[in-house]
């Protein structure tokens, strides 16, 4: 959504991928989000996860709602499709994309107003049909486009910049993911590149619906004292339960890390999640587990991080409608139509 | 009081009057089409409260040889079944016509009338003494009433027999048992009841005509026309249509191959979600519908601009009901046609298909798909409960295997690679459809953003106020060429020259076509068009003005589509006189013949009187 196009010339020196591409042909438009956004990180991270991971950018279907988060998808990924859906729609949107073509890389960005307010349902519902995607929520507590107004995910008793104290209670994104079954759980900031890289990076490997709640200061209306989603109050209290290698299939598994602090596990796609433990109790396969983790130290008003939860063997909604393998949106008539003479037994069974 | 008993042959109306959840459903079905299959053309109507099991419920027949479908309106012969509905029942029947009912418990006689022949059996006693499972007593009953009733009209034992045969062939147990139930109405009925005046006798009027609801035949529609994705969410009376579509994919759309589906069907969390989803998979190019009423249509409204806006193409089939809110959700009306014709804010407008029947339910069905993918736009198909919940003989369907599916302006890899300009939202043939590309095509050429938001031909955003301009005068002149690609409307001129013409549209037709011949009986004349979609083409603003005066038929309060026709061509309001039927029934021959009639005579006697004047 920006006035100015981006120079297309590059370094020559610039890193390639296994594509051939550097990281600027992972770029978008120039943002217009406002200077030191955490939007823009995330998309810095989106950027990077998809170079490293070789990922063809026109394969990748971005889809957004409406507000700052949902702006983000125009400053990334240039070669992709992108789709500004409706206010909170974005989930079913995408769910009817992919329903469509299951050969694509689905990627959902979402704030807190679009995910936990006005589509708080289609959030729910899609995360409970287990749609095979990245969905990441932009977490910063506040309505930045229509200027500081609270949202269903700032914490009781957080102050606004006018001053304004919020009384209701917080919708916990995370906690309503791990409940409906979406099978990759994490939680990330978007100050902590170095967690929030890997994070999305198995959230793309992934085969299933990975949902990343990622807090995102926003530095206009919600970086002051009395905020819990500013810069300050989450480096504060991030309680960061573990910190991920992502190794792409067939790639060498190097061990570098002490056994006992370090878990793997395998993905369906053949990929391996490195976890570095950081807290030796914490076992993100054990879904009741990590749910009793999160609520308690959320209670003592700790935000944990890192990936909460993973289920190695996800299964998604084509699996669960049984489709076709080759994308419905390449069917033709033969393959659609049952014909004239199939026609002629139904009129047959109507007289 | 002397009465004359109705005496008539294959012309008359018979009523069942049930308890909704008593299994007469199936019981009553078979009536009809017992009828059928002796060449007689019947048009049932299920007239049904919102509610599952209790209240009541009715079948209504048509028997008419001569092959009107429409509803007649009034009773030659009511079988009251449901005591609580016994009164208004008894009275709808025609002086002279006949009241079969239940006698096991005897009724005092100023329940009855004089003017009505009363036929007394004893179901519940004979079914009780056959039967001991109190559900198979319920089930049974009905059957033998079926069986009494088809004996009192004359009608063939063997016909309905080979329906039972047919019906029941893989349950040898409930096959015999209905053959016994059915004999034991009719062995009662020919022993102990007096013939009656209505009968029905074998013809050849039916031919090759097929029998079925509208919202199955759309829901076949979508399957021909290649809809691969569906979402939906429950709500009368457009559910069965969604279920249709899920039980004929099930048998042809499966790969025999891997057992695998060629097709995906999510009952939604709500209708926003339900397009949100036929949003999402037309854009990335799969044909995808959805099926609604008309508070369906209200919440999916932001959707609808934001499809129309950013081009994708939308099938959606509303069925229509009874409004505004819940209104009476099980009655049928012709009100959604404003609120869809203009769907959503800002300035819109959508293409409508209205089908007559289920014939056409199936053929615009597969045609709103070409459509939408055509014109990349939203494209409703207005059917109503009437069409869409009854069974109602139609021509069969056909289709043409060397149909393709007209995809529309797709740009592919090999064309952007052959250097072509794509720009998103660019007018390139003059007929403001531009070209688009599926997500995943190419990977340097031919990605672009889509939002709602205004942008330029090369889908970049702007808000300049040329470039909006140009982008809504684009989406106008696409309308415009939706007028030669939409079903075109039908015309039909009467036997003498007309001053007067009539215009319809949908559910309406049945009974149109009958009212047309009671009015030239009565030496009334006028020409007709039945509209089959919106935007109307030429031709209707040409019927309009080559009339003194045009009649609109319509099934709502407010004359919407009358409205959308003044409106669309700057007409004059006097020369389009409304006829209005929206009680919730379907409208008959006889309420359009009278209002035209009436219209008709007054017009000539203050013409005769303004010619004495002058």
């Amino acid at each position: 959504m920006t006035y100015i196009t981006k120079p297309k010339l590059h370094h020559p020196t610039l890193p390639k991928n296994a594509l051939c591409h550097t990281r600027r042909d992972y770029e978008g438009k120039i943002s217009t989000l406002c200077a030191g956004c955490g939007h823009d990180s995330i998309s810095a991270a989106i950027i990077q996860a998809c170079w490293e991971l070789n990922v063809e950018p026109h394969r990748v279907a971005k889809l957004s709602g409406i507000g700052c988060s949902s702006k983000t998808p125009d400053y990334f990924l240039g070669q992709s499709h992108g789709f500004n859906t409706v206010h909170g729609r974005m989930p079913s949107v995408l769910t009817g994309a992919n329903l469509a073509n299951r050969d694509l890389l689905y990627l959902g960005v979402s704030g807190d107003g679009d995910s936990a307010s006005i589509g708080m349902g289609q959030f729910v519902h899609a995360m409970r049909r287990g749609v095979n995607m990245v969905y990441i929520v932009e977490n910063n507590g506040v309505y930045g486009l229509t200027k500081g107004q609270f949202s269903a995910t700032a914490d009781e008793g957080s102050m606004s910049k006018k001053g304004v104290k919020n009384t209701d209670s917080p919708i916990d994104l995370i906690g309503l993911a791990l409940q409906l079954g979406a099978t990759y759980v994490a939680r990330s900031f978007s100050g902590d590149k170095a967690q929030l890289v890997p994070l999305i990076k198995g959230a793309i490997l992934h085969q299933g619906a990975a949902f990343l709640d990622v807090i995102s200061p926003c530095v206009a209306f919600n970086n002051h004292a009395g905020s819990t989603k500013s810069y300050e109050y989450v480096r504060e209290h991030n309680d960061a339960v573990n910190r991920l290698d992502v190794i792409p299939t067939r790639e060498e598994i190097q061990v570098d890390y002490e056994p006992g602090e370090t878990i793997e596990v395998a993905q369906h796609d053949g990929s391996t999640l490195r976890l570095h433990k950081l807290h030796s109790h914490y076992n993100p396969c054990d879904h009741i587990a990590a749910t009793n983790y999160v609520q308690q130290h959320h209670a003592r008003g700790e935000v944990v991080t890192g990936l909460l939860y993973v289920d190695p063997e996800p299964s998604d909604l084509h699996s669960h409608l049984g489709t076709v393998q080759v994308p419905l949106n390449r069917l033709e008539v033969r393959e659609l139509s049952p014909g004239r003479e199939v026609l002629e037994r139904i009129n047959g069974g109507l007289r | 009081m002397t009465m004359t008993p109705i005496t008539a042959t294959n012309d008359f109306v018979i009523k069942f009057a049930n308890v909704n959840g008593s299994g007469s459903a199936s019981a009553n079905e078979m009536f009809a089409k017992s009828i059928l299959r002796m060449g007689v053309p019947v048009s049932p109507r299920n007239i049904f409260p919102s509610n599952i099991q209790g209240l009541p419920t009715w079948y209504e027949v048509r028997v008419n040889e001569a092959g009107w479908l429409g509803r007649r309106g009034g009773v030659d012969l009511m079988v009251a079944m449901n005591p609580q509905t016994w009164e208004a029942d008894v009275k709808e029947i025609e002086t002279g016509g006949y009241l079969f009912y239940d006698n096991s418990k005897p009724l005092p006689k100023s329940r009855f009338r004089e003017d009505v022949t009363t036929i007394g059996m004893p179901l519940t006693h004979i079914s009780n003494a056959t039967y001991d499972d109190p559900r198979q007593r319920q089930l049974f009953k009905n059957i033998i009433y079926v069986g009494a009733v088809a004996q009192l009209l004359g009608m063939d034992a063997e016909v309905i027999e080979t329906l039972i045969k047919q019906q029941y062939k893989a349950k040898a147990k409930l096959l015999d048992a209905n053959i016994h139930a059915l004999h034991l109405g009719m062995d009662h009925a020919k022993e102990h009841l007096k013939p009656i005046g209505l009968r029905v006798q074998k013809a050849d009027n039916v031919g090759d005509k097929i029998f079925i609801d509208g919202n199955s035949a759309a829901a076949l529609g979508c399957v021909y026309g290649g809809a691969t994705v569906c979402a939906w969410y429950p709500i009368t009376p457009s559910s069965s249509l969604a279920e249709a579509f899920q039980s004929y994919c099930q048998k042809y759309r499966v790969d025999p191959e891997t057992g695998k589906n060629r097709y995906a069907i999510i009952q939604a969390e709500d209708e926003i979600a339900s397009i949100g989803i036929v949003t999402g998979a037309g854009w990335n190019g799969a044909r995808a519908f959805t099926t609604t009423s008309g508070p369906g249509v209200s919440l999916m409204n932001e959707f609808i601009g934001l499809a129309y806006f950013a081009e994708i193409p939308v099938t959606i089939i509303d069925v229509q009901r009874g409004g505004p809110s819940t209104g009476m959700p099980t009655r049928t009306q012709q009100s959604d046609i404003l609120a869809a014709a203009y769907a959503s804010h800002g300035d819109t407008k959508h293409v409508l298909l209205l089908p007559e029947d289920p014939n056409e339910c199936f053929e615009f069905s597969a045609q709103a798909l070409d459509l939408a993918d055509r014109l990349q736009t939203p494209i409703f198909v207005m059917t109503d409960l009437d069409i869409g919940m009854n069974q109602r003989l139609c021509a069969p369907f056909t289709w043409d295997d060397t149909r393709d599916y007209d995809r529309g302006k797709v740009m592919t890899a090999e064309e952007l690679e052959a250097g072509r300009d794509f720009g998103r939202y660019k007018d390139v043939d003059g007929d403001g459809i531009p070209y688009r590309t599926y997500p995943g095509t190419h990977p340097s050429k031919g990605s672009y953003f889509t939002r709602g938001t205004s942008r330029d031909p090369y889908a970049r955003y702007s808000e300049r106020g040329p470039d909006y301009i140009y982008n809504m005068e684009r989406l106008l002149q696409k309308f415009d060429t939706a007028k030669s690609l939409v079903p075109q409307p039908i015309l039909r001129t009467a036997k003498k020259k007309a001053s007067f013409g009539a215009i319809y549209y949908g559910s309406t037709s049945p009974s149109m076509d009958e009212a047309i011949t009671v009015l030239e009986a009565q030496d009334l004349h006028l020409d007709t068009l039945r509209i089959r979609a919106f935007p109307f083409p030429e031709s209707v603003r040409q019927f309009v003005l080559s009339h003194e005066r045009v009649f609109l038929i319509e099934q709502n309060r407010d004359a919407q589509l009358r409205s959308l026709l003044i409106n669309e061509f700057d007409l004059d309001p006097a020369r389009v006189i409304k006829i209005l039927h929206y009680d919730g029934t379907p409208i008959t021959a006889r309420f359009i013949a009278r209002a035209i009639a009436e219209h008709m005579r007054g017009a000539s006697v203050s013409a005769q009187a303004s010619e004495t004047v002058a």
